[in-house]
């Protein structure tokens, strides 16, 4: 087998079980990585499976099938606790890469600076993964372990990414930083999810990407915003407060000292993004 | 088999069905309307639309086609007709490399938004680069593409002055044929094989075995290369081997060839080479009187040091009122050219023919030649439509391979850069290191500058010497100082070549002067542009090199900016965060104090057609179109009349190479004269004044003079030497005068100038910054056409504003389109273009260049915006978000 194209799920986990293919969603990381004209090497590719995109409702939550292309995402009339991942939608490349880049190949991907990753933690998102033998289902931030690391076992798949009913009342707003203003790789990216009552916060989900090994949730400081107003949390983000749960480094993009500053700046400008 | 529908058309193709549908397309359909400049998704030359979406046919699996339908370029809708028709009339091709690309997203965007904002149009086209264009007139034309409007007929009287679309746009807005879309049946592929280090020596394993092994035709190493192994665009220099023997002395550096069967996909990465790592030298001043030299024969690294000596710097800076002292490190620049390099060479009886994108073919024949052992003449430089230039393609790249190998095996062969290919191996803008003083008296009139400045000329000469001498010349800007002191020196490291960048080091050098006079003036207390424009150079003044200035127009720009100046000074106090910044330019055209002739020929055919031998390389910035406007203006006949022949070494004479903004003004030139000495000997014939009028009408040529009418039938007319009935040429070459040792004389004759103005605001919490408005004054002597002029000076904006903001090529690490950033659609503002006519005398109509003075001002310009809203003071590029916050908070310190 050089490619095949499964109908089924059954089908291609059964052509996955070995362990040899690699996985062909929308491309947009499998081809770059070569300057060949031709993928080397055994690749089942996922067009054909119509379960495998998709955005649907049920009783657990939201789920959004692992090969829905971004700008299928964009597109979609979704509830504002997805307005952060419908914005970062938006910033991944350009039209051509949201027409063809699918979320769950970002997550797969696993960059330190995937666009969908902060908007899916900040959403207490889970990601399903299906194998010949079994599925199981993980928190997405047990799934990214690191830099271009993942979860993912030999022959398994990653199908849908769960949005549970709890993290769906809520507003989410996003914010990425970079250099220029299209086709822009993150210098620091920050997503918030703020559930308000009476003008306090009830729950507060604060993600922030690019600035460490694998995108990061701040649960202390999360913690500390419950029964605030969107002002007040804004002046409880401060630099002290984030230090300790980022690792950002220097690199070409910005140094680590700016990439703490520009998050802390960005989480306070998403939360006030996510006034009603 | 995969069966689709390409446009229109039901196609079946039996192709691999993970195969990239660009390859499909291009090499297995023939359909090379569809570019391809990154193959990863990060330029989208390639945009294709899949059942009506905009997607890179680069990261499309064959196989997804299946059933769909595929619309590219070569489709022809009614929206597609309509904006083919937008794009020529707003000049939104230049190159066209990207234009295919674009037009096809904006395709998509039309589909569904008939009527988009300038706002939807940038995020609908955010994911296609271009870089010739600056974008605004693409957005524009998108915006206008709701009705089909043909351009304008062309005139029937005099064109100069008139925007006149392109002569070669519909070949743009059509998918033109670019170096790589040139493919003869049963080409050999080369690729190259590059040394990973910056410095390694290395030995080859059995090449005859790998040579032996299925689909490899040939290997090739420097003991193939029959000639001398050294080539470089100044011959007193000529130092870089086409492949080289060890050592290798940069990252990127051609050691072997491999020519590989047509359709042979074979493994490279065994190949039997073995790389010893040695130190490098990456560090210019580390490099700079190292013991170790990247050259035996350069001691101390350097390559050459130019130098500008007048009057007594150190006694008038003592002496000033105001000095001010300052340094600014520029990083490598990549050109980013969205066509890789690519070209086929193939032999005609003993002639070898190289096609290839180039800027320079009578310069690539030549040191062709040299490296292949053969006389010029059996070299022939067909130059392809070239998809961006900037200056690299000036050097030789795979013109020496493409000819070694079709030259050894007999047979066409054909080689595509890869995007990091073309980056790690081709040349780059130089980095510099400058610092210096300027001071002024208490009425802030400048006293006295002083300017030292090491340029990372990498591991070859390539254009380093000319670098090393145009800095220290200009390094004052276009204002009267009588005390200089400049010296520029041009370093080698084992960091990638520099060569020509759009304005050879002027650039770099005048972001260290504009910012200092910038503070200078207000340490003087004076208006920013009030202290450029009084101390701005005039008639009759004498430059750093003493050389008496004629045409001077900064003054006139600087004029013409200042209501821009005075609204946007106020509007800046009205908003927080808001700053305005300002910087001139000035630039000598043509080579310095060396000759660099154009000969130009033309003439008509026995059965009345007016050929014009056009040597000049148009690589988007327009001299299909103005040489012939000046040609069809100083022959008298409409411009319709004129057909281009050339460039190609074989038809067209030398017109020297597309650089230092010499085209307009030193081909044109040559045109000029060419055309009226064809029309001198029409009226000769006719025995008709110089105020008759010529009309052309099939082999009838009419002369009407003073109410009497003679004509002339073309075809009775014996054919002269050159097979014409009549014809001319004519050859220009600039007058100018060596320097002295003290950088004493005539560099240039001809000098363009102008100014810019930059309206921004700086976020002071993140350091990013908004451009809202860039206004520019430019002083081009004559306007031949407005539209190609604004052209120009849009695109220079666009990669002055990548100078000052986010590109920096880092060897090994920023060799893609995702990691080296250039701008994209939104990050160039709305551009007002004031155009300035103080004609020289020396120029075609009193032309002067314009192609690399519209980037000089606009880097500074920024800067000086960014300080004025924040105080902070950038002193190493590019200005990025950290480093700009980094400034501010050093200014509040």
């Amino acid at each position: 087998m050089r490619y095949a194209r499964p109908q089924t799920l059954p089908d291609a986990l059964a052509l996955l079980a070995d362990g040899t293919a690699r996985v062909l969603a929308g491309g947009t990381d499998l081809y770059p990585a070569t300057q060949a004209a031709d993928l080397a090497g055994a690749i089942v590719d996922l067009a054909a499976i119509p379960t495998l995109a998709g955005i649907d409702r049920s009783a657990q939550g939201l789920r959004i099938g692992a090969a829905t292309p971004w700008s299928a995402l964009a597109e979609a009339p979704l509830p504002p606790a997805l307005r952060a991942l419908q914005q970062a939608a938006l910033h991944v490349g350009g039209r051509q890469i949201q027409n063809a880049g699918t979320l769950g190949g970002n997550l797969c991907n696993a960059s330190p600076a995937a666009d969908g990753v902060p908007p899916l933690l900040a959403l207490d998102a889970q990601v399903d993964l299906a194998s010949a033998t079994g599925t199981r289902r993980l928190p997405l931030s047990d799934f990214i372990l690191g830099p271009r690391r993942t979860a993912l076992q030999k022959g398994e798949l990653l199908t849908a990414i769960l949005i549970p009913e709890h993290a769906l009342p809520g507003t989410a707003t996003f914010a990425k930083l970079g250099a220029r203003a299209h086709l822009v790789i993150s210098i620091v990216m920050v997503a918030a999810n703020i559930h308000l009552d009476a003008g306090r916060i009830t729950t507060a989900r604060l993600a922030v990407g690019a600035c460490g090994p694998v995108a990061t949730r701040l649960p202390a400081l999360e913690a500390r915003l419950t029964g605030l107003t969107l002002a007040e949390a804004q002046d409880a983000i401060t630099e002290t407060a984030l230090a300790p749960h980022l690792a950002p480094i220097d690199d070409l993009r910005a140094s680590a000292t700016y990439r703490l500053g520009a998050a802390t700046e960005l989480l306070r400008r998403v939360i006030a993004g996510c006034a009603p | 088999m995969i069966s689709f529908t390409l446009n229109g058309q039901p196609v079946t193709i039996d192709a691999r069905p993970t195969r990239r549908l660009s390859e499909v397309l291009r090499e297995d359909l023939g359909q090379r309307g569809t570019k391809v400049g990154c193959d990863a998704g990060d330029c989208g030359a390639c945009t294709v639309l899949l059942d009506g979406r905009a997607t890179c046919a680069c990261l499309l699996p064959a196989a997804r086609a299946e059933g769909r339908h595929i619309q590219t370029v070569e489709a022809d809708t009614p929206v597609l007709t309509r904006l083919r028709a937008a794009f020529l009339r707003h000049g939104a091709a230049q190159c066209g490399i990207c234009t295919p690309g674009m037009l096809m997203a904006a395709a998509d965007l039309l589909s569904h938004t008939p009527n988009p904002s300038a706002a939807q149009a940038e995020q609908a086209l955010g994911g296609v680069l271009c870089r010739c264009t600056g974008y605004r007139k693409i957005i524009a034309a998108v915006c206008d593409a709701t009705h089909v409007a043909p351009p304008a007929p062309q005139p029937d009287g005099p064109s100069i002055g008139q925007p006149i679309p392109r002569l070669d746009g519909t070949d743009k807005v059509n998918g033109d044929v670019f170096g790589a879309d040139h493919a003869p049946e049963g080409a050999l592929i080369l690729r190259a094989i590059r040394s990973p280090h910056p410095h390694a020596a290395f030995t080859f394993g059995d090449l005859a075995a790998y040579a032996a092994r299925p689909g490899i035709a040939a290997v090739f190493t420097a003991a193939d290369i029959p000639g001398r192994n050294a080539f470089g665009v100044i011959p007193a220099f000529a130092d870089q081997p086409a492949l080289a023997p060890s050592p290798a002395r940069f990252r990127g550096e051609a050691v072997a060839l491999l020519a590989l069967e047509p359709g042979a996909d074979p493994d490279l990465s065994d190949f039997p080479v073995t790389w010893q790592p040695l130190p490098a030298l990456t560090d210019p001043a580390t490099a700079e009187g190292a013991q170790d030299p990247v050259h035996a024969n350069r001691p101390g690294n350097l390559l050459v040091q130019g130098r500008v000596r007048k009057g007594d710097t150190a006694a008038a800076l003592a002496a000033s009122a105001h000095v001010v002292e300052g340094s600014i490190t520029t990083a490598f620049v990549e050109h980013a050219y969205i066509e890789p390099e690519a070209g086929t060479a193939w032999m005609e009886g003993d002639t070898l023919c190289i096609r290839a994108c180039t800027q320079a073919p009578v310069m690539d024949r030549d040191d062709t030649a040299a490296l292949l052992a053969l006389p010029p003449d059996r070299v022939r430089i067909i130059p392809s439509a070239v998809g961006g230039g900037f200056g690299s393609k000036l050097d030789l790249s795979l013109q020496p391979l493409l000819g070694l190998a079709a030259l050894k095996l007999r047979r066409p062969v054909r080689m595509i850069y890869s995007r990091t290919e073309s980056m790690a191996s081709t040349t780059k803008r130089h980095p510099a290191r400058m610092s210096g003083r300027i001071g002024c008296d208490a009425t802030g009139r400048i006293t006295a500058l002083e300017f030292d400045g090491l340029f990372d000329t990498g591991a070859y000469a390539s254009w380093g010497p000319t670098v090393a001498n145009r800095v220290p010349v200009h390094a004052t800007g276009p204002y009267l100082t009588p005390n200089v002191h400049t010296t520029a020196r041009a370093i080698h490291t084992n960091n990638p070549v520099s060569g020509a960048f759009r304005g050879f080091g002027v650039p770099q050098a005048a972001i260290w002067q504009e910012t200092l006079y910038d503070r200078l003036a207000d340490k003087a207390g004076l208006d920013r542009l009030d202290f450029r424009l009084s101390n701005a150079l005039r008639d009759g003044d004498a430059s750093a090199t003493g050389q008496i200035l004629g045409a001077t127009g900064i003054a006139d720009c600087l004029t013409a900016l200042r209501p821009h100046w005075q609204r946007a000074l106020a509007e800046a106090k009205a908003h927080p965060h808001r700053g305005v910044g300002i910087a001139s330019c000035w630039y000598g055209c043509g080579n310095t104090s060396l000759p660099n002739p154009s000969t130009i020929r033309i003439g008509l055919t026995r059965d009345g057609a007016l050929i014009l031998h056009q040597g000049a390389t148009d690589i988007g910035q327009g001299s299909n179109t103005v040489i012939s406007q000046i040609a069809a203006d100083a022959l008298g006949l409409p411009l319709r009349h004129i057909r281009l022949i050339g460039p190609d070494t074989a038809l067209t004479p030398d017109a020297g190479k597309t650089s230092a903004s010499r085209q307009t003004y030193v081909s044109g030139r040559a045109a000029q004269d060419s055309a009226r000495r064809l029309r001198a000997a029409i009226l000769r014939h006719a025995n008709a004044s110089d105020a008759a009028t010529l009309s052309l009408d099939g082999p009838t040529l009419t002369i009407s003079d003073a109410g009497t009418t003679h004509r002339i039938d073309l075809a009775t007319l014996p054919a002269d030497p050159l097979g014409y009935a009549l014809s001319a040429e004519a050859t220009y070459d600039p007058p100018t005068a060596p320097l002295d040792e003290n950088g004493q004389g005539r560099p240039y004759a001809v000098y363009g100038y102008g100014a810019q103005m930059v309206e921004l605001s700086v976020d002071p919490a993140l350091g990013t910054v908004t451009l809202h408005r860039i206004t520019a004054a430019h002083d081009l002597g004559r306007v031949i056409n407005p539209l190609l002029a604004t052209g120009q000076i849009e695109g220079g904006i666009a990669q002055g504003i990548g100078l000052a903001l986010m590109e920096e090529y880092i060897p090994g690490r920023t060799e893609n389109l995702h990691d080296y950033l250039i701008p994209t659609t939104s990050d160039v503002p709305p551009i007002t273009s004031i155009l300035i006519e103080v004609p020289d005398p020396e120029g075609p109509s009193g032309a002067k260049g314009l192609g690399e003075h519209v980037l000089i001002p606009t880097a500074p310009a920024i800067l000086n915006a960014i300080r004025h809203a924040t105080g902070a003071e950038i002193t190493r590029l590019p200005a990025l978000p950290h480093r700009i916050l980094a400034a501010i908070k050093g200014a509040q310190t």
